[in-house]
């Protein structure tokens, strides 16, 4: 073996956004390790400044495409909290089956078209079609049920129209979402097949002991409420979360990385987290399945996140099915308020992990400060952590081998690096 | 677009984006393995990691130019694209992070990061075909995938691709919409935006707020009286236009007239700013 050895992938698929893959080793050994995340920063937080706070769900909604019911909802709470705008029961229940509707979408769509090619050894979904004809098909409906409870409830799957603060412009009418109760009937069923089928995959022998923190409801799965749980300690409120958790800013990077305070530790947020803390609160269907498939909870195993997005594919068409039964026309869709001086921050669980926002608002409704943190940048540490971990035992290999199973390692994350980023690169220097 | 006798090579670029317009690709779920078979995805790192250099027939760009390496890597997309069309408002106006050409770039970075030094963006943030020729665009924040379908369908029958060019007001008409402005007086652009998305936002009792850009000839001064003389705040009015588009000459002339005062202090009609 040569000294010096440089290994590229140009790109890291199957994740939204733009990020690159650094890795230094000194006579065989490794020595550093970066995810670099060169998306370009569009700067989100700066040119909110000033405009009419009615804005910000729909421009927050364009830092994702993935996930923009996450920062729609995000913003809102943290909006209505600055205001003193209470919601209704009703408002509450509407926001939830929304949210239902972008975890769907978002975890069908990484369970089918992005992650499960890995385990199968497909270039992409669309190449795993060919000779996995009715799964991945099953995967595209269910993908589908989501995007069409978005276009009911929102106006469309992608940056929907609908959320205002206060609640929604428009209620929907119940005869428009009873409609899709027998495909939301169909897809809980199918919602279970595709899990089963997951579950059936072959998990790399890898686990690690990871400090999980997700929301925690008393008596819900985690969407737009709760207590920031961990699994290293105790319940925080949402107001503290900026006492644990703080972002620092990495040379090599466009995103934020966030670790905990003081230690400057990292840790994991996202279903694997979630279903950590959360297990006892998932609705029937889903804890069923998940003792049926003697998924274990803490689960270390990066892996076996496409197992525990099945678990949440389940969890959201279980409670979506719920409201949609439940649901009747109501009065008012929309909270009357007045403008005010103030701050509120909220946290709410984005298919990918724990998202907070924080804004200080003018007398006259206008943003003076925004404070963003989606899941990503919170997971980044953790990913170096893990390939920095994983990464020593499996040096020997050829580099095309070890880039593409480090991306796949990235790839556990459902990282969407415009969140906070498209490309990976992997440079491998040996000294 | 060339007919070959093999498959067209398809290629899906990003640059500064959410990469919504995309996924719009992604969300076709009926129509997405039929388009799979019918064109060969060369380059689409979002959804496959297998990626071919080009050239290619068609090349989707999604998104704007912000940093000087996105300005040189666009034009090697330009070099390897037979026919290049922009998706969405991001490439082909400059997307909502054009709302940075109207600050101090350097002081937005600053309001977002610790260590501005670590950044390198550009002061402006700018529309595709600033940068190199654009053979076709489709327009919106997202844009809609039915339109994607259809244009992605057109260029495979070899034949150009054809979108609406009216305002999205007429298709509230179509739509039976009571209009907003007329029923509410709310502030509405769809007099002046281009249809594609469905006239959505009055029908959920919001006015439009032009995701899919200018429409062709709009007059968006004319709306912008209108709407003031109804007794709407030129001030209100200032981030409706300089929104997702706002970079959009159409709107973009209107916004900075707004700015400066017009039309309260009575001057006259804002001049076009060439392209
Ligand atoms: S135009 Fe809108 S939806 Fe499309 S990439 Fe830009 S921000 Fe996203």
């Amino acid at each position: 073996m040569t000294d010096t050895r440089t290994v590229r992938v140009e790109i890291l698929s199957r994740v939204e956004g733009e990020g690159a893959l650094h890795i230094e080793t000194r006579q065989g050994r490794l020595e550093r390790v970066e995810l670099q995340i060169y998306e370009p920063p569009r700067l989100f937080e700066s040119l909110l400044r000033g405009r009419p706070l009615e804005e910000t769900p729909d421009i927050t909604a364009r830092i994702c495409g993935i996930c923009p019911v996450a920062y729609q909802m995000t913003a809102v709470h943290a909006l209505e909290r600055a205001l003193g705008v209470q919601i209704t029961p009703e408002i509450r229940r509407l926001r939830r089956l929304l949210y239902c509707g972008e975890w769907i979408e978002s975890h069908a769509l990484h369970i089918h078209l992005l992650h499960a090619p890995d385990f199968l050894g497909y270039d992409s979904g669309l190449a795993m079609a060919a000779d996995h004809p009715q799964e991945v098909n099953r995967g595209l409906r269910l993908k589908k049920h989501g995007n069409q409870l978005l276009e009911v409830l929102g106006g469309r799957a992608i940056h929907p129209i609908n959320v205002a603060v206060g609640g929604f412009y428009r209620a929907p009418r119940r005869e428009a979402l009873q409609r899709l109760i027998p495909d939301f009937e169909w897809g809980l069923q199918a919602a279970i097949e595709a899990t089963r089928w997951v579950a059936t995959l072959r998990f790399p022998d890898y686990c690690r002991d990871y400090h999980f923190v997700a929301l925690r409801h008393p008596d819900e799965y985690p969407f737009n409420e709760g207590r920031v749980a961990s699994s290293r300690g105790e319940a925080i409120d949402i107001d503290d979360y900026e006492r644990r958790f703080a972002e620092v800013h990495v040379p090599h990077s466009t995103a934020l990385h966030s670790e905990t305070r003081p230690d400057g530790g990292c840790y994991h947020v996202g279903p694997l987290a979630r279903i950590a803390l959360n297990r006892d609160r998932l609705l029937e269907p889903a804890r069923r399945l998940a003792d049926e498939l003697r998924f274990e909870t803490p689960c270390g195993n990066p892996y076996r996140s496409i197992v525990a997005r099945g678990l949440e594919l389940v969890q959201a068409y279980a409670e979506a099915l719920d409201i949609l039964r439940d649901y009747r026309d109501f009065q008012p869709h929309r909270i009357p308020y007045g403008h005010r001086e103030g701050t509120g921050c909220a946290a709410t669980e984005a298919p990918r992990g724990l998202i907070f926002h924080r804004y200080q608002i003018t007398a006259d409704g206008l943003i003076e400060f925004a404070k963003i943190v989606p899941p990503t940048s919170q997971n980044q540490k953790q990913i170096e952590d893990d390939l920095r971990d994983w990464l020593p035992g499996v040096l020997d290999r050829p580099d095309a081998e070890l880039a593409r199973r480090a991306e796949e390692l990235v790839r556990n994350y459902d990282p969407c690096i415009s969140c906070s980023t498209h490309f990976l690169k992997v440079h491998r220097h040996d000294h | 677009m060339p007919a070959t006798s093999s498959k067209p090579r398809l290629g899906v670029f990003k640059f500064a984006s959410c990469d919504g317009c995309q996924l719009s690709l992604l969300d076709a779920e009926d129509e997405l393995l039929a388009i799979a078979g019918q064109v060969e995805i060369c380059f689409f790192p979002e959804a496959s990691s297998r990626m071919l250099p080009g050239p290619y027939d068609v090349a989707l760009v999604e998104g704007s130019i912000t940093t000087a390496h996105d300005a040189e890597r666009i034009q090697q997309v330009r070099r390897d694209a037979k026919f290049l069309m922009t998706i969405g408002a991001c490439a082909t106006a400059g997307g909502i992070q054009a709302l940075r050409n109207w600050g101090n770039t350097a002081e937005f970075v600053r309001g977002v990061y610790a260590r501005p030094e670590y950044i390198r963006t550009l002061e402006k943030s700018t529309a595709i075909a600033d940068h190199v020729r654009v053979d076709f665009e489709l327009r919106g924040c997202p844009v809609n995938h039915h339109q994607l379908v259809e244009v992605l369908a057109a260029l495979v029958a070899g034949r150009r691709p054809r979108t609406p060019g009216h305002a999205v007001c007429l298709d509230c008409k179509r739509a039976g919409t009571v209009c907003i402005t007329v029923a509410r007086g709310q502030p509405c652009l769809g007099p002046v935006t281009q249809a594609g998305c469905g006239a959505i936002c009055p029908a959920y009792d919001r006015g439009c707020f032009g995701c899919h850009g200018p429409a062709r000839q709009c007059n968006c001064e004319s709306l912008v009286g209108h709407l003031v003389q109804l007794g709407h705040d030129a001030n209100d009015l200032l981030p409706l236009v300089r929104n997702f588009n706002g970079a959009a000459p159409e709107f973009r002339t209107v916004s900075d007239r707004l700015e400066q005062g017009w039309p309260e202090a009575g001057g006259p009609p804002p001049e076009r700013i060439p392209t």
